[in-house]
This record gives C-alpha cells, sequence and structure tokens, in this order.
C-alpha cells in the first residue's frame, strides 16, 4: 500500500489509457435507415399483470413493449381495452382534430402571426389515449407536447388560438410563450418553459390528493431528453416514497431537439426500466399505438386509485417533425427517419383498425379531416378578431405589472405609470384604444 | 463577424492551443448549439473534446467541477441563461467556492457561456437577465460583451482565467447592434468597429472597462445590448455623454468609472435586468460611496421592470430609448 501523497500520473504501462464514451446516433444526414436494429415485439404478445400485483411483476414489461394493434389492424392480446366503436371514432376524431390544429398554427407561426409554434405530430396517440382514460377531473402536468390533452378535455380551440396570439383574449394576458398553456378548470397545470419541473409537482399533487382522502390521481408527461434532469429522479423518489397515487409518463420520441436518446441514457436500458430502481411498477408502450397507451394508462391510473402506488410509463414514438418553429431537423438526422420509423403513424393505424372492424371508411376519414381542417379555420379566424402578436391588440399594459404578486406594491404601480407614460410617447394611437 | 462567429472563432482558437480545453453542454456537439455558437468545432477537434451533454445543467455544472479538479479546463454552454438554475447547487456551493475551501488546493477554471436578455420574443423563460444573482456570489467572474471584438477577447481571457466566469452573452446582438427599437430593422455588425475581429489570439483583460465615447456632461454605465441602446439614445439627444460599457462586473473597474464620473459629476445606470436587487443597486452605491462629493445630481438607474418578460408586451418591458431618455432629461435639468 502506498504511504503519503500519491504521486501524480504514476506509469501504470500495462493498462490500456481510458476512453471517453461518447454517444452517436445510428443515423445523420443523408445516411439510409435502417431499423432492423430495433425489436418491435408482435402486438398481443405481452400479458397484463393484475391492477394490483406487486411492482416487480411489472418489471419484465419494461424491457418489452405492450402493443395492442397488430400488422392486420385487428386488436389483440390481454391489454386489449376493448373499446366500443363509438369511442374509438371519438378518439380518431380528437387526434386528427389535434394533427389539424397543429398544421394550421404552425402556418400562422410562418405567416408571422406569433412567434413560435410547436407540433406534436406522430404523438398524437399519447395524449388523446391518456386523456380518454382518465377521469376528467384527474390532475395532469404536462409538458409542452400535450396539447391533444387540453384538446380531448374539450379546451375551446380559440382559446388555444389566443393563448398562442398573445392577443388580448389571450387566457394567460399574453405572458406566457406560445403553446405554453394553462387551464386549471380542464384539469391541466400551466406549463414551464423550464424542463422537467412539473414532474415533482405532480407527485406533490397526488400526494395531496392522498393527504386529503380525495379519489383523484396525477398524471406527468415529460420528454425522455428531460428525463435526465435530476428533477425526474427528484420525482421518482418522492412517489415511490410516498407511494404517490401518480403515473408518470416519458415520451420517448427519439430526439431532444438535436440530440437522440441516447444522450438521456437509453443506450443502457429503456427508460421505463427506470422504475426498476425505485421499486415501482413500470410499463413501456408503443406510443403510436392509441389502444396500447389508452390501456397502459387505464391500468396504472386503476393501480394509483386503489392506493397500489406509482407507475411509470415510456412511450415508445418518434418526433416525427422538428423539434419547434426555430428548429431544422434536416441539420442532424436522416430525412427518412420519419418515413420509415417502423412504429407507423398513430393516425392511420388507428383509421385503419376502425376500417378493418367495419365501423369506418376512408371516405368518411377525408369527410371527417375537411370537417376538421374547417373547425380550426373558425377558431383562428375568431381568435384573429383579437389581434395576432405584435399588432397592438394585447392585453392592456397595466396586466404586465398585474399577478407578480397577489396585490401590487408601490414599487410596480410607480413602474406601471412609467410604462403608461411612455406608452403615450411611443404609440400615442393607442390612447384611443380600450388600453387603460 | 457577427457575435456568434467571434465566439466560435475565440473557442476555435483555444481549443487548438490548449488540449485541456473542453465544451460541452445541450446539442453543442454535432449540431453546433441552438446558437451555432460551437458549430464546426466537434468535427475539427473530435468528440473527446466538443460533446453533447445531457439535459441536465446540474449535471454539466458539476462534471465541469469534475473535470477542472482533474486538470482540465472545461467550456460548458448552458443553453439560455434562464436554465442555470437547476445547477445553481454546483456552481454557487461548489465551483464558486473551491479555491477557498481547499485553500487553493483544487480550483475550477470553467467558463460557463450563455446567452442571456430579451429582444427576441422568448416569453418569460428564454429573456432572463440573471447577471446580479451570480455577482453576489462570492468566487464567480460574470463577465458580458457588447461587441464581437470583445466577445472574442474577453472569452479568450476567461477560458484563461483560473477561476469560476459566468460568461453572459447578450442574444439580442448576436447579429448586430441595437438601439433599442424594437420596430427599427435591425443593422447588422458590418462596418460596427466593434465587428471587425482581427485572426488570432488577443485578450481583452477581464476587469478593464471600455470608454465607448468620450464626454464631458454625463458618465453613462452599461453594458451588453444596453450599451448599444445608450449609444444611440445620447447621439440622438446629442448629449455630450461619456458612455462607459463595463464588459466585466465581477471583477469590476471602479478605477475608469470614477475617473469619468468625477470629471462629469453626472451619472446614469442602465441594464435590462429587473430594477430591485439588480447589479445597478450595486453601481449606484458604489460611486455614491466614491464620487459623492462630485455629484451634481442624484445617480439614476434605467432598468426593465420587477416582473418576468411578458411575451407579447417585451417592447414594453424593454429599458428603451424612451425610458433612458427620461432618466437622461432629469439629470440634465440643471
Ligand atoms: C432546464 C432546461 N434546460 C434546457 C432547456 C432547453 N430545451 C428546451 S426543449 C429541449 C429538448 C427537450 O427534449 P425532450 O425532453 O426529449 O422533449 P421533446 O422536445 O422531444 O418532446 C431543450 C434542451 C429548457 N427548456 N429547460
Amino acid at each position: 500500500m502506498a504511504e503519503g501523497p500519491v504521486e501524480k500520473g504514476t506509469a501504470r504501462g500495462n493498462l490500456p489509457p481510458l476512453e471517453l464514451y461518447v454517444p452517436e446516433p445510428k443515423y445523420r444526414p443523408g445516411d439510409v435507415v435502417d431499423y432492423s436494429h430495433l425489436p418491435v415485439p408482435p402486438a398481443g404478445k405481452l400479458a397484463r399483470p393484475d391492477e394490483a400485483c406487486p411492482a416487480s411483476e411489472t418489471w419484465p414489461l419494461t424491457l418489452d413493449m405492450v402493443r395492442v394493434l397488430d400488422e392486420d389492424d385487428n386488436a389483440v392480446g390481454a391489454w386489449n381495452p376493448g373499446l366500443d366503436p363509438e369511442t374509438l371514432r371519438r378518439m380518431l376524431r380528437t387526434m386528427a382534430l389535434t394533427r389539424a390544429f397543429d398544421d394550421r398554427l404552425y402556418r400562422s407561426q410562418r405567416q408571422g402571426k406569433t412567434s413560435f409554434y410547436m407540433k406534436c405530430t406522430g404523438e398524437e396517440a399519447i395524449s388523446v389515449a391518456c386523456a380518454m382514460a382518465l377521469a376528467g377531473d384527474d390532475m395532469v402536468f404536462p409538458s409542452y407536447r400535450q396539447q391533444g390533452i387540453l384538446i380531448s378535455r374539450g379546451y375551446p380551440l380559440v382559446d388555444m388560438v389566443n393563448q398562442i396570439y398573445s392577443n388580448r383574449a389571450d387566457p394567460l394576458k399574453g405572458r406566457q410563450l406560445p403553446i405554453m398553456y394553462s387551464a386549471k378548470d380542464y384539469g391541466f397545470f400551466s406549463i414551464s418553459g423550464n424542463l422537467a419541473t412539473q414532474f415533482p409537482q405532480a407527485v406533490g399533487w397526488a400526494m395531496a390528493s392522498a393527504i386529503k382522502g380525495d379519489t383523484r390521481i396525477a398524471t406527468a408527461f415529460i420528454g425522455e431528453g428531460s428525463s435526465a434532469e435530476g428533477d425526474f429522479h427528484a420525482a421518482m423518489t418522492f412517489a415511490a416514497v410516498y407511494n404517490a397515487p401518480v403515473v408518470l409518463h416519458v415520451v420517448n420520441n427519439q430526439w431532444a431537439i438535436s440530440s437522440f436518446s441516447g444522450f438521456a441514457g437509453a443506450e443502457r436500458t429503456t427508460f421505463a426500466a427506470r422504475a426498476t430502481g425505485y421499486g415501482i411498477a413500470g410499463l413501456r408502450v408503443d406510443g403510436n399505438d392509441a389502444l396500447a397507451v389508452y390501456a397502459a394508462m387505464e391500468w396504472a391510473a386503476n393501480r394509483a386509485r386503489a392506493n397500489q402506488g406509482p407507475t411509470l410509463i415510456e412511450h415508445f414514438t418518434y418526433r416525427a417533425e422538428g423539434h419547434s418553429t426555430s428548429d431544422d431537423p434536416s441539420a442532424y438526422r436522416s430525412a427518412q427517419e420519419r418515413e420509415e420509423w417502423p412504429l407507423g403513424d398513430p393516425i392511420m393505424r388507428l383509421k385503419k383498425h376502425l376500417i378493418a372492424l367495419g365501423e369506418w371508411s376512408e371516405e368518411q376519414q377525408e369527410a371527417m379531416d375537411r370537417e376538421l381542417v374547417e373547425q380550426v379555420k373558425v377558431a383562428t379566424k375568431e381568435a384573429e378578431k383579437n389581434g395576432i402578436l405584435g399588432h397592438g391588440m394585447h392585453h392592456p399594459f397595466h396586466t404586465m405589472f398585474e399577478d407578480v404578486f397577489e396585490e401590487l406594491p408601490w414599487h410596480l404601480e410607480e413602474q406601471a405609470a412609467q410604462a403608461m407614460r411612455e406608452r403615450g410617447i411611443k404609440w400615442p394611437e393607442w390612447k384611443e384604444r380600450d388600453d387603460a | 463577424m457577427n457575435m456568434i462567429e467571434a465566439i466560435n472563432d475565440a473557442l476555435d482558437l483555444m481549443m487548438a492551443r490548449d488540449p485541456d480545453i473542453v465544451i460541452m453542454g445541450e446539442d453543442v456537439g454535432y449540431f453546433g448549439g441552438v446558437f451555432r455558437a460551437t458549430a464546426g468545432l466537434q468535427k475539427k477537434f473530435g468528440r473527446n473534446r466538443v460533446f453533447d451533454a445531457p439535459i441536465n445543467e446540474c449535471g454539466i455544472i458539476g462534471a465541469a467541477v469534475g473535470m477542472a479538479a482533474y486538470g482540465l479546463r472545461p467550456v460548458p454552454e448552458i443553453q439560455f441563461a434562464d436554465y442555470i438554475y437547476p445547477g445553481l447547487d454546483q456552481l454557487v456551493s461548489e465551483a464558486a467556492r473551491m479555491r477557498y475551501r481547499s485553500a487553493g488546493e483544487f480550483t475550477s477554471p470553467i467558463t460557463i457561456r450563455s446567452p442571456f436578455g430579451g429582444g427576441i420574443f422568448g416569453g418569460q423563460t428564454h429573456s432572463q437577465s440573471p447577471e446580479a444573482m451570480f455577482t453576489h456570489v462570492a468566487g464567480l467572474k460574470t463577465i458580458i460583451p457588447a461587441t464581437p471584438y470583445d466577445a472574442k477577447g474577453l472569452l479568450i481571457a476567461a477560458i484563461e482565467d483560473n477561476d469560476p466566469v459566468m460568461f453572459f452573452e447578450p442574444k439580442r446582438i448576436y447579429n448586430g447592434p441595437f438601439g433599442g427599437d424594437y420596430d427599427k430593422p435591425s443593422r447588422t455588425w458590418k462596418g460596427h468597429p466593434g465587428g471587425e475581429v482581427p485572426e488570432g489570439y488577443y485578450k481583452i483583460p477581464l476587469g478593464k472597462a471600455r470608454i465607448v465615447r468620450e464626454g464631458e456632461a454625463l458618465t453613462v454605465l452599461a453594458y451588453g445590448t444596453m450599451v448599444h441602446v445608450a449609444e444611440a439614445v445620447l447621439a440622438d439627444k446629442g448629449i455630450d455623454a461619456e458612455i462607459i460599457d463595463l464588459r466585466s462586473l465581477v471583477p469590476l473597474d471602479m478605477e475608469t468609472v470614477e475617473k469619468s464620473v468625477q470629471k462629469t459629476g453626472k451619472c446614469l445606470v442602465i441594464h435590462e435586468a429587473t430594477r430591485t436587487s439588480g447589479f445597478g443597486a450595486e453601481l449606484v452605491t458604489l460611486v455614491q460611496e466614491r464620487c459623492f462629493y462630485h455629484l451634481e445630481a442624484p445617480v439614476e438607474r434605467v432598468t426593465g421592470f420587477d416582473t418576468p418578460y411578458p411575451h407579447s408586451l417585451e417592447w414594453a418591458y424593454f429599458p428603451g430609448p424612451v425610458r433612458i431618455g427620461e432618466a437622461v432629461d432629469r439629470l440634465m435639468k440643471d
């Protein structure tokens, strides 16, 4: 044994030098993609453990994938939630409406009507099916890609657009970035731009519900990239320690801006498998299979409601579009990835299932899509009457100083007066407006 | 050269000179960062020295502390200054005090680069100016360039510095100086003296302010974007003001400030950050303490308001020409 201070860089000549490993995605722009390395297990294969089972019974599922819709568009296996055609059509419609909304608002951003937009293309099944499997009064702690939950819960599209345009009817008074909704009456928690903060908060809400002997549960969504944040682990620890009635979702859409899922640890194990280390239930689900998503959410919600504790669910999916309107995915990933994503498009898969059931047709789908485009168009036109970003029709200046605190302190009153004085000088014509 | 290119140039040059420099951060590798400040560096220096990080600011800063303990000189990027907070404990309790608590055994020669400030419709989570918080922490240096020329020279000095440095990049002026009127078309750095960035190594010492413009009537203290807004306003008003770009908040070039205020007898402090307990409060106090008998008017400060940055009203929030103009008028009244 050495005595005294260590000698720096003592030569151990026969040892290989250490090497830093930096993950690298399989495909870059220009590469031909090949998904044969990606195991896609057959639908219907996995058993559905009892909702009250010990957490450890779910752990094999965290390394596999719950799938219900098979290659022939049938719903198969123990996880088939057995939804009636009416419910399936409602699910399809809500997913298609979410996509229509995204398409139009994306264009609005390109037309300069707002500063920013984020689509959830390819991920519609996750938010819509989860919302449908939850009770209407369960609390959702979303990230910025769960607009489908608001739409599922019937939040007015016009108000979503008002928020995106930051106009004078924006329920959030023009303060938040577009798409960072907040809708307490719809059980939809205020979205933060600071990633992962909602995760421990959801656990806290669930703990509160348990403290109060309520029956409502909480659920939260995080991207796989954001699951690298410490907040993720804080949430898992609290959920496990207090057996919180919460369902925690990792939406693994493969990409976090330009960083592939390997930078959140995906090369070592699945995201669902993190449940194991915390001793809670975990499920890994085909996120492009609306029925599998519904079944998993329902299973975990029932479990939480029966005081059996938290579940971590990984939704394996693909971010088909750019990260946001500020992003250009062609700069870092193969353009073909989207086309060749082996789990398909969630809307197409559900549509084909309904058609296979004899409960839907291509013609009905086309008519529905036309109708939805029109519905979104009407909503955006309606919202535009309240203004678009940067065209003067926003909330009155004074609102800028409200809600910092419950009551306005003297220094903010002074600053509000300053803002009004400046407005009078910079934009005298605004005096005529209702901007008192 | 614009400011992004100047920063890229400084990183490129320093990495070539010193094999101990490593860059990590969200999206900085293959993609070159969301603002492209590290573009091309991974290709040139390899994945051992420029690499993406998990979305984990605590991990980024904590790992940088460990790398520094080994002997490397990490230059991590935090994608937006608003996102340093998850890494705050590693920064404030660890990096900042490493030299002190180990009596110099361990140091943290880390340069944390991060875009900050508003004016790009970034909403309340992509617009903050948190510099004052870091100046409050003993052991951190806080540097803010206002031109591409300075960005390169200061970044080189920051990387060579043996203490942890917060290097805040005013993103509003990445692509050109900005006079503060949101509806005037943005200029580019082309033709601006600060946009002329020499090739090769040069360094601007940390803690030396830059006199942007000499004058007799009034001293204006500003940094980052606000230097340009101050210049535009005072040029419009035709006031013989001395404008000082502080460049470095900690360490602060108090000598230059004192000399100027003693000459002009009047002082205006400008920053974009919220007012209460902002760095302006520190500056006003220092001027008061050291130049009191030379002052001919109360020291004024112009700042952002004490609210988060509101998305739709960001041009009402921004301390633009009108707010600055009013303060200048008050100061020049007698
Ligand atoms: C604390 C924090 N760090 C960094 C960012 C910048 N940022 C915004 S979105 C994003 C990528 C998130 O990726 P992921 O969690 O996978 O979700 P996705 O966008 O793929 O749905 C990053 C790095 C942020 N908003 N907050």
